[in-house]
Formats: structure tokens, C-alpha cells, sequence
């Protein structure tokens, strides 16, 4: 009776038997078992679930909290010993096929590349050649990259090994070089396009680069026709829709379309170097509520196809791989 | 799950993260890529079990929160995956998985676990985004771990039954 009560709880009414009490009870109490069991196998105990959620939260809250001395910060170096030479070592492997598909490019592609680089290249000397506010602006870039060369900085060539998913909604990559390389946080990097970030934190092999798309990244610009002054956000794209926000702290100065935007510097070059090409103009907004005007920046540099990239350094820097010189010399 | 199975499952999870750190981005559609990690944690929730995925949800999520080049707060990815991995978990039956079950749970996860992330962030004012952006990378992050469903969900999951075939019933 008791094995067929156990095998058909729930067609069992309680109380349906010839009237004994004790029966009664017996396939309620069945059924309170098998139900239990079956919940069993599915669902987590609860403690668990308590413990992991609140295991998450108060790392959130630690992370969070604290801020730059967070106590998290030596587990994220670590972490980053251990995965930064892996991730190195699996951006080497797949490099040699990222290239496949040029080898197929037809000679009608490779035409059509030649065909649109001298019509570009026909358009900028047209560019430099007609307007006077432009040979000065290429003046002020001389002054400004010599500016920086007086300085006394060098640059150390790194690769870009990993980058975040988009899926973390921030900007950030990993590159090749390291404190072994005479890296610390807070040190600008660029590539031959302009400005692409700044050195948030370093291992011995690699360091992360917060991308100045980061909806993060704030940086001091210059517009590079008025020498006016502004702060630089990023909107967190990628790719070729990426845009960055100039705020112009003047609001009677209206930046005109394609005016450069260079970087204003801090003091002692940390996290940003003078005179870094950052993007040009596409369009300005103002609006009366607002005291600052707003300029549209596209960045110089292409996001998504970062690849060979050089970190500022102190001119002299002990590294592990060749310097390049300001003076273009490799040491 | 003795020592060696869980370090076993630890460096599945390790490799997926190095995948979609180093190469994907590669072939990366708007800078989103496929979720391996949540692949990972998916597939131990359909054969094991919300108890043991949620476990490695924790664990994976902590790795995807420390390891370069992350900068966000830790402990978001973490809440995500534990999440699910509970999801997961809770799809399972006493029967095996059919296939549309399958990319069904790994929507879901996928939906699920992104959109935790992007409100954790919200709450935290990590990265001030526009609602409309990141309903687009979500969606786009669904039809990557969808797509990659059939390529890694089989792998896993028979590696996770041939590695503990007695407490598999699915």
C-alpha cells in the first residue's frame, strides 16, 4: 500500500480512505517528500545562493568603495601576471592569420586603394597649400611636437594583445610591455595616427590601457587653430562611428569644421603629453542652458584595428626593448 | 566534484577567457564578441546542475573581472554569471537537453547575464551609457553566443559528462 502511495502521490486524496485518521496523514505527507526531493535536484540550496550573491555584492561594494587603493587592486595584478603572458602568447599565435583574408584582395582592390589614397593625398595638398590659417595651424603642430621632443621623452613600441568585449561597456586594451619595460600607470600612449590613451595599470609583462573612447577617459584639448582650451570625453564606441565630446571652457570661441585638437598636457606629462594630435572637428552644438559649447571630435585613430602602438617614457628609461628616441633614433 | 575536475573545469574557463580577450576581438562585430565564459557556465548548468554552475559562475565572473584588460568595478561580472548559472541550472530536467532547449537556455543566459552587467552598471554609474546602446550590444551578444552554440555547447557538455558520468543525468 505504502509503495503505491509513494508511486501515485498526488491521485491520492487525503481522507478518501475508510476513515482512519492515520491514513489520512500517510500520502499528504508522501507527497510533501517526493515534491521535495524533486525540488532538490534542480534548485541550489538557499544558503548558497545567499552566500555567492552576497560574496558578489561585497566585492562591488570593496571595489567600489575605495576606489584607487582598492584592496582588489593587488589581486587584479596578480591575475594579470598570471593571464597577461597567456594572453601575449595567444595574440602571437593568431596574428599570422588576422592577414589571411588581405592575400586575397584582388588587383581591382589594390587599384581602387591606389585610386583613393592620391585623390586623399591630392586634397591635402590642396588643403595645405591654399589657406593661411592652415600653414599656421602646421606651425603650431611643429612648435607643439617640438615642444614635446624638448621634453625629453621616448617612446617604447608595444602591441596590443587583447581588448575588452564590448559586452564590459568600457574601453580598455591590453599591450605587450610591461614595468620590465619601464612602464608605470599613468603614462600616455599613442600610435602614428594621434592619441589612444593613457597606462591605468601595469604588470611586469603587459599593462592595461584605458582608450580615451572610454565614456571614462576625460583628457585636456587644444584646438589647435584658437589654442583654446577644453576637456575631451569619450562616448565608449568603437570602430568608425566613435566620437569623442570636446567642452570648450570659453563659450564666445566657436570651433570651425575640421580644426585640429591636439592634447592641452598636465604637469610633469602624467597622464597626458602636450601637444598629442587627438581628432578633428565634424560639428559644434551650443545650447543657451548650457554655459560650454559641445564639439563633435572624430579621433584620428581607427579603435577597432589598433595594433602597433608607443608608450611615453622618460627620456632614459631602463627597458627591456629598444627606445625610441625623440629624436627618431632607436636606443 | 574532486580537485582535479574542478581545476579541469577552471581552465575551460580559463581558455574561453583568453579566447575572447586575445582572438575574437579579431572578428568582433561592433566590438561585442561571443561570451565563452557564459558558454562555459551554460554548459555546466545544463549538465550539472543550477548548484555546481552557479559555484563556477562565481569563480568565472571573479576572472573575467581581474583579468587584463578589464577596469571595471569588480564583482559585476561575478553577480552576472551567478545569475547564470542559476538560470541555467534551472532549465535542467531528467531528460537530455534537445537542441532547441539548448539555444534556448543559452539566449536566455546570454540576455539575462549581460543586461545584470549593464544594470549593475547603471546603479554604480560605471560607465554612463545611453539605454539604446546597450540594448544593441546585448543584442548583438545574444546572436554571437547563439551562433557559437553549436560549435562549444557539444564540446563542453561531453566533456563535463565524460569527466563525471555518474552525477550527469542529463
Amino acid at each position: 500500500m505504502a509503495v503505491q502511495l509513494f508511486e501515485r502521490p498526488t491521485r491520492q486524496q487525503p481522507g478518501t480512505g475508510p476513515g482512519q485518521p492515520g491514513r489520512g496523514n500517510r500520502p499528504r505527507e508522501r507527497r510533501w517528500r517526493v515534491t521535495e526531493r524533486l525540488e532538490e535536484r534542480g534548485r541550489p540550496s538557499r544558503s548558497l545562493v545567499v552566500a555567492l550573491v552576497l560574496a558578489c555584492l561585497s566585492l562591488i561594494t570593496l571595489d567600489s568603495a575605495t576606489g584607487e587603493d582598492s584592496p582588489v587592486e593587488p589581486v587584479r595584478r596578480v591575475v594579470g601576471e598570471v593571464f597577461g603572458p597567456v594572453e601575449v602568447g595567444a595574440a602571437a599565435v593568431v596574428r599570422p592569420f588576422v592577414a589571411v583574408p588581405d592575400w586575397f584582395r584582388t588587383h581591382g582592390d589594390l587599384r581602387g586603394d591606389i585610386g583613393e589614397l592620391e585623390a586623399e593625398n591630392a586634397r591635402l595638398r590642396a588643403e595645405v597649400n591654399s589657406a593661411d590659417y592652415d600653414r599656421n595651424r602646421l606651425a603650431e603642430y611643429d612648435g607643439l611636437t617640438a615642444a614635446a621632443g624638448d621634453l625629453g621623452y621616448s617612446l617604447v613600441p608595444a602591441r596590443v594583445v587583447g581588448l575588452g568585449p564590448a559586452q564590459s561597456f568600457s574601453s580598455t586594451v591590453t599591450i605587450d610591455a610591461g614595468s620590465q619595460s619601464g612602464l608605470r600607470p599613468d603614462m600616455t600612449v599613442l600610435n602614428n595616427d594621434g592619441l589612444v590613451g593613457r597606462v591605468v595599470r601595469v604588470t611586469r609583462t603587459t599593462a592595461t590601457v584605458l582608450l580615451i573612447v572610454d565614456p571614462d577617459s576625460v583628457v585636456g584639448g587644444r584646438v589647435g587653430s584658437s589654442m583654446e582650451l577644453g576637456s575631451v570625453r569619450g562616448r565608449g564606441q568603437l570602430g568608425s562611428t566613435g566620437r569623442l565630446d570636446l567642452e570648450l571652457i570659453d563659450e564666445s570661441d566657436v570651433p570651425r569644421q575640421d580644426d585640429a585638437v591636439v592634447t592641452w598636457g598636465s604637469e610633469g606629462g602624467a597622464p597626458y603629453v602636450s601637444g598629442v594630435p587627438i581628432g578633428r572637428v565634424t560639428a559644434v552644438y551650443s545650447s543657451l542652458r548650457e554655459t560650454a559649447q559641445r564639439a563633435v571630435i572624430e579621433p584620428y585613430v581607427d579603435f577597432a584595428a589598433l595594433d602597433v602602438v608607443g608608450v611615453v617614457v622618460p627620456s632614459g628609461t631602463a627597458s627591456d626593448r629598444a627606445v625610441i628616441e625623440a629624436d627618431g633614433s632607436v636606443r | 566534484m574532486n580537485p582535479a575536475r574542478a581545476a579541469l573545469t577552471v581552465a575551460a574557463v580559463a581558455v574561453a577567457l583568453v579566447l575572447q580577450v586575445s582572438v575574437f576581438p579579431h572578428v568582433a562585430w561592433e566590438g561585442v564578441v561571443p561570451n565563452l565564459v557564459l558558454l562555459v557556465v551554460v554548459a555546466t548548468g545544463l549538465v550539472r546542475g543550477a548548484q555546481p554552475a552557479m559555484l563556477l559562475g562565481f569563480v568565472a565572473g571573479v576572472l573575467l573581472d581581474l583579468a587584463p584588460p578589464a577596469d571595471h568595478v569588480a564583482g559585476r561580472w561575478a553577480l552576472a554569471l551567478v545569475v547564470v548559472g542559476y538560470v541555467a541550472g534551472r532549465v535542467r530536467q531528467d531528460v537530455r537537453p534537445t537542441v532547441g532547449s539548448v539555444v534556448a537556455t543559452v539566449a536566455a543566459s546570454s540576455f539575462v547575464g549581460t543586461s545584470v552587467f549593464a544594470l549593475t552598471g547603471i546603479v554604480l554609474r560605471d560607465p554612463a551609457l545611453g539605454v539604446g546602446e546597450v540594448l544593441q550590444v546585448i543584442a548583438i551578444g545574444v546572436l554571437w553566443d547563439v551562433v557559437l552554440t553549436p560549435f562549444v555547447l557539444p564540446v563542453v557538455m561531453g566533456a563535463f559528462r565524460r569527466l563525471e558520468p555518474a552525477r550527469a543525468t542529463a
